[in-house]
């Protein structure tokens, strides 16, 4: 070993020394207080948030009066159909992300309307099995479909108790820009994501508004000052198969 | 060895011939050169992202970053959007980027004989247009 090489070993193992030092005092600083830890946990999620991002503060929600949901009334499925270029066609092998269907008690006889499509779930079970990652929960709570990572192996349509996903059979032309479809995959209702990211609400929402019936409620549940958390605290609402605990983020009010 | 060099010799010749030949077509010899190349509409309006030497080489990489981004983590108001790429480089003759075979990313895709499948799921064309 010649000496200019021992001297510089010598510095590094000295500079290394002086780092390790450095960073165990700035890791005592931080560790002390403990709650130090804390306030950066917390300041490192919203930061998609605050670079325009899905916010994990929020749950997005959706509250529907079926006391005056009107029967027959079909406004929310055509907004959905238009808004996200649906043929609207309701055969088997066509996509409906939002159905009208009629429900009828049979001992009363008293009969209800009301429209179902994804309840983004807080567990969504077809999450849980597919088995390419392509279906998954945003983190407002929205639950997706992947179509770039979608292999179209239908798992997520077995496994949703709402019958809420449909797989496009044919190929697709004229697609809207902000909601693209193909052939292979899966789909479902994206509470109108592209919408909700320019701080608008789901299409089918304004249209029910528009219709004059407001029968959809539109809200962040995470937020105690929202129409929607108001309501779900005041008034009794129920979850479709509350029995599954997926804990869907549509509730129903008047079933 | 010789017969090596005077093949090599020959093919120097032939290559020079077809060059000739092919500048002979234009009167300034670009025409005909240009012909070899893909058609690359200009876009309608500029300056694009980043320089045309970087985005050629690493538009693919931008647009898959970019993806993940827009769909898992919503973010939209991204710097590399293809429904910005879109917006830009659609056919004033066609309204999209793949509808012809002379339209901005069918052009050169054919040409580099990449098939991509963008297109399959994604409009073509800019929203303006495909609602119309």
């Amino acid at each position: 070993m010649s000496k200019p090489h021992d001297t510089g070993a010598e510095q590094a193992m000295s500079g290394r020394r002086a780092f390790l030092g450095l960073a165990a005092g700035v890791g005592g600083l931080l560790l002390a207080p403990g709650v130090h830890l804390m306030e950066i946990a917390h300041a490192a999620v919203p930061s998609a948030a605050t670079a325009g991002g899905a916010n994990p503060k929020v749950r997005w929600g959706l509250l529907i009066d079926t006391t005056k949901c009107e029967s027959g009334c079909t406004d929310c499925v055509g907004a959905c159909n238009t808004e996200n270029g649906l043929s609207g066609g309701t055969g088997p092998t066509d996509s409906q992300w939002i159905r009208k269907i009629e429900i009828k008690e049979i001992k009363t006889g008293r009969t209800q309307s009301l429209p179902v499509m994804c309840q983004h779930c807080a567990e969504p079970p077809c999450v849980d099995v597919c088995p390419t990652g392509a279906s998954f929960k945003r983190a407002d709570g929205i639950v997706l479909v992947d179509r770039h990572s979608c292999i179209g192996c239908r798992y997520c349509v077995m496994a949703c108790p709402y019958k809420a996903r449909s797989f496009v059979h044919e190929p697709l032309t004229n697609q809207k820009a902000d909601v693209p479809r193909g052939k292979g995959c899966v789909e479902g209702c994206t509470l109108c994501v592209h919408r909700i990211d320019k701080g608008q609400g789901p299409a089918c929402v304004e249209a029910c508004a528009k219709a004059g019936h407001h029968a959809m409620l539109f809200g962040d549940l995470n937020d105690p000052a929202s129409e929607i958390a108001r309501k779900v605290r005041e008034l009794q609402s129920t979850q479709l198969r509350a029995d599954l605990r997926l804990d869907p983020g549509v509730r129903y009010q008047g079933l | 060895m010789r017969a090596l060099r005077v093949i090599a010799l020959g093919s120097v010749v032939m290559l020079t011939a077809l060059l000739s030949a092919a500048s002979a077509g234009g009167a300034d010899g670009r025409v005909a050169v240009a012909s070899l190349q893909p058609a690359i509409q200009p876009a309608s309006r500029g300056p694009c992202v980043a320089e045309p030497a970087v985005m050629r080489r690493t538009h693919p990489d931008m647009l898959r970053h970019q993806r993940d981004d827009t769909v898992h983590l919503g973010v939209r108001d991204a710097r590399a959007s293809l429904k910005d790429c879109i917006g830009c480089h659609a056919s004033a003759q066609t309204g999209s980027v793949a509808k012809a075979p002379t339209d901005f990313c069918v052009g050169c895709h054919s040409y580099a004989a990449v098939k991509i499948d963008c297109f399959e799921c994604h409009s073509s064309k800019p929203q303006a247009v495909a609602q119309r």
